[in-house]
C-alpha cells in the first residue's frame, strides 16, 4: 500500500504541470466556448446594428450559463430508427477529438500538456481531423436524409481542404525545421520574424482551408440551414447537440492556435528580437510595456464612458470592466517593473514574465484569428457545394503545391546570399509575388473554363 | 520517448470522461422523455419522411475520397522533407533536396493535370 502511495506521489510530482493543465483545460474550455459564442453573437449584433443578447445578466453576460442550464434539462430525443449506440457515441467522439487536439498546443512556454513530444503539430492536425468520424457517424446514425447529406458534405469538405492546409503547414515548417511546437516558436524567436510574414501565401491558404475544415461560414455547407435544416446535427437535441457545438468551437480554437504557433509567432511579442527602446540594465523593451499600456487605455476608455450610460446597472458594469482592465494591467506590468525596482529579483521574475506575457500575446493572436473567422462569417454569403469543391481542388491545392516549391527556391537563394531574419524577405517576397501571379492566372483559367450552365438544368440533388 | 506521451494518455481519459459524465449528469437532471409517434420520426420539414435515409448517394464523394488518399499521402511525404530541408539548405545542399522534391511533386502534378483534364475534379 505504501509503495503504491509513494509511486503515485512520484508520478504526481513528475507530471504535475501537464495534469494541472489538463484539468484546467477540461474544466474551463466549455466556459470559454460559451463566452466565445456570446462574443460572436454580440459582434454579429453590432455588425447588423442590433444589441444582441441583453436580458440575462448585464449586457447578456450570463447568457452562456443560462444556455448551458437550458441544454442540460432539455428533453433528449432519439429518433425511432436511429442506431442508438452510435447516436450516443458520435458526439462524444467529436468533442473528444477536438479537446484531445489541445494537448499538443502550447499557450505559453510552460503551459502545455504534451511537453516534448517531437511530432507536435502533426499530432494536433491528425487528432483534430479525427473529429470528422463523430460527424459522419452522427449523420449516419440519425437515419435522416438531411443528416446523412450534411455528414457526407462535411467529410468531403474536410478531405478536400486537408491537403491544401497540410501543404500550407509544410511551407511554415520549411522555415522552422522541426515539428515540436516549442521549437517552432523558438525558431521564430531565433530568426526574429514570424513565418507568416515570410510565407504570406501559405498563411492565406491555411486561413481559407481552416475556415472550411471547421465548417464555418462561408463554407458551412454541412449545416446550411437554408438547405439541410441543421445538417448532421438535425436529429440531435439537448446536451448531445451542445457537445457537437462545443466540438465545433473547440476546433476553431485549435486551428487558430496552430496558425498562431506556426505563422504568427506563438507566444512571442511582435518583433521578438527587435529592440528599439531598451533599458540596458533590465533588458526590458518598449514592447514589453505594450500589453499593460493597452489594458490601461481600454480601462480608461471604459471609465470615460461610464457617466454616459443611461441605466445605473450599466454604469456599474462599465466600472467593473474598467476595474478588471486595470487589474489585468497591473498583473501584466508587475513582472516588467519589478526588475527596475529590485534588480536582484529580475531572475526570479523571468519565468513569471514569460508565462504572463506569453499567454497574453498568444490569446490576443488566437482572439484576432477567431474574430477574423466571425467577420468573414457575417460578411460573405455561403458558397454552393460545387463552388466550394472547385475552390479547393482547382485553386488552393495547385497554389499550395507551387508555393512550397517557390518557398524552397527562395530559401536556397537566401542561403546563397546569406540572408537571415528580416533580410530573408528579399527572397521570399518575390516568391510570394510569383505565387500571387500564378494564383491570378489559375483564377483566370477557371473563369474561362467554367461551364456555362444552361438555365433550368437539373440541379444535383445529392451535392 | 513513449514516456512523453503518458500525460497525453491521461488527458485522453480525462477528455473522454468529460462528455460521458456530462451526458449522464444531464440524464439524471432532465425529465424523462414522454415523446411518441411522429415526434420520434426523422425531421423532414413537417412531412412524413420519404423512405430510408441510408440509401445510395452520389458517387462523387467516393472519387473525392480516393483523390484525397493520393494527395494526403503526398503531403505526409512532404513533412519529413520539410523538416530536413532547412539543414540541407544551411549545408548548401539545398538544390539537391529541392530537385528531388521537384521530381516527386512533378509526377504528382502530371497526375493532377490528367485528373483535371478528365474532369474528376469537377463536381457538377
Amino acid at each position: 500500500m505504501q509503495a503504491v502511495t509513494q509511486a503515485t506521489m512520484e508520478f504526481m510530482k513528475e507530471y504535475r504541470t501537464p495534469l494541472i493543465c489538463g484539468f484546467v483545460i477540461v474544466a474551463v474550455l466549455p466556459l470559454i466556448v460559451g463566452y466565445v459564442v456570446l462574443v460572436e453573437r454580440k459582434i454579429m449584433a453590432d455588425m447588423q446594428a442590433r444589441l444582441g443578447p441583453m436580458r440575462v445578466g448585464p449586457h447578456g453576460l450570463l447568457q452562456p450559463i443560462a444556455d448551458a442550464v437550458k441544454l442540460l434539462i432539455k428533453e433528449d430525443i432519439i429518433p425511432d430508427d436511429a442506431d442508438k449506440l452510435v447516436f450516443w457515441l458520435a458526439p462524444v467522439l467529436s468533442v473528444g477529438a477536438a479537446l484531445l487536439a489541445i494537448a499538443g498546443l502550447a499557450i505559453g512556454p510552460a503551459f502545455q500538456i504534451a511537453q516534448g513530444i517531437n511530432i507536435g503539430i502533426l499530432f494536433v492536425v491528425g487528432v483534430s481531423a479525427m473529429g470528422i468520424f463523430g460527424i459522419v457517424l452522427g449523420g449516419w446514425a440519425s437515419n435522416s436524409h438531411y443528416s446523412l447529406i450534411g455528414a457526407l458534405r462535411s467529410s468531403a469538405q474536410l478531405v478536400s481542404y486537408e491537403t491544401a492546409a497540410g501543404m500550407a503547414l509544410v511551407c511554415g515548417l520549411l522555415f522552422a525545421g522541426t515539428l515540436n511546437i516549442t521549437s517552432i516558436v523558438q525558431a521564430q524567436y531565433d530568426q526574429g520574424i514570424w513565418f507568416g510574414l515570410l510565407a504570406p501565401v501559405a498563411f492565406f491558404v491555411y486561413l481559407v482551408a481552416s475556415i472550411a475544415e471547421t465548417n464555418r461560414a462561408p463554407f458551412d455547407l454541412p449545416e446550411a440551414e437554408s438547405e439541410l435544416v441543421a445538417g448532421y446535427m438535425t436529429e440531435f437535441s439537448g446536451f448531445r447537440w451542445s457537445l457537437y457545438f462545443l466540438a465545433e468551437y473547440t476546433n476553431m480554437i485549435v486551428v487558430a492556435s496552430v496558425a498562431t504557433t506556426l505563422f504568427l509567432g506563438g507566444w512571442l511579442r511582435p518583433f521578438p528580437r527587435t529592440h528599439w527602446l531598451t533599458w540596458k540594465s533590465t533588458g526590458m523593451d518598449f514592447f514589453d510595456f505594450l500589453p499593460a499600456l493597452l489594458m490601461v487605455v481600454v480601462g480608461a476608455y471604459c471609465l470615460a464612458r461610464t457617466p454616459k450610460q443611461p441605466v445605473r446597472v450599466q454604469q456599474l458594469f462599465m466600472l467593473a470592466v474598467a476595474g478588471m482592465c486595470f487589474a489585468a494591467a497591473a498583473v501584466l506590468a508587475a513582472p516588467v517593473i519589478v526588475p527596475f525596482v529590485k534588480p536582484s529579483l529580475a531572475a526570479a521574475v523571468k519565468p513569471l514574465y514569460e508565462g504572463i506575457h506569453g499567454g497574453f500575446w498568444f490569446i490576443c493572436k488566437v482572439g484576432l484569428y477567431i474574430y477574423f473567422f466571425m467577420w468573414v462569417r457575417f460578411t460573405l454569403p455561403r458558397y454552393r457545394f460545387d463552388q466550394l469543391m472547385r475552390l479547393g481542388w482547382h485553386f488552393l491545392i495547385p497554389l499550395s503545391i507551387i508555393n512550397v516549391l517557390l518557398i524552397g527556391i527562395a530559401m536556397i537563394i537566401g542561403s546563397y546570399y546569406h540572408l537571415n531574419g528580416w533580410w530573408l524577405l528579399l527572397a521570399t517576397i518575390p516568391a510570394s509575388i510569383i505565387a500571387l501571379i500564378i494564383a491570378l492566372f489559375i483564377l483566370a483559367l477557371e473563369q474561362k473554363g467554367q461551364p456555362q450552365k444552361a438555365a433550368g438544368a437539373a440541379p444535383d440533388s445529392y451535392a | 520517448m513513449p514516456k512523453a506521451y503518458l500525460p497525453v494518455l491521461i488527458y485522453a481519459v480525462l477528455v473522454m470522461a468529460f462528455p460521458a459524465v456530462t451526458l449522464v449528469f444531464a440524464k439524471l437532471l432532465r425529465p424523462d422523455s414522454t415523446s411518441y409517434g411522429p415526434k420520434l420520426q426523422p425531421y423532414e420539414c413537417g412531412i412524413a419522411p420519404e423512405g430510408h435515409a441510408r440509401g445510395r448517394y452520389s458517387v462523387r464523394f467516393y472519387i473525392i475520397a480516393m483523390l484525397f488518399v493520393v494527395f494526403d499521402v503526398e503531403t505526409m511525404f512532404l513533412f519529413p522533407w520539410a523538416i530536413l530541408y532547412r539543414g540541407w539548405v544551411m549545408a548548401h545542399l539545398g538544390l539537391f533536396a529541392l530537385i528531388s522534391m521537384f521530381v516527386f511533386l512533378g509526377i504528382l502534378l502530371i497526375g493532377y493535370v490528367w485528373l483535371y483534364k478528365k474532369g474528376a475534379l469537377e463536381w457538377a
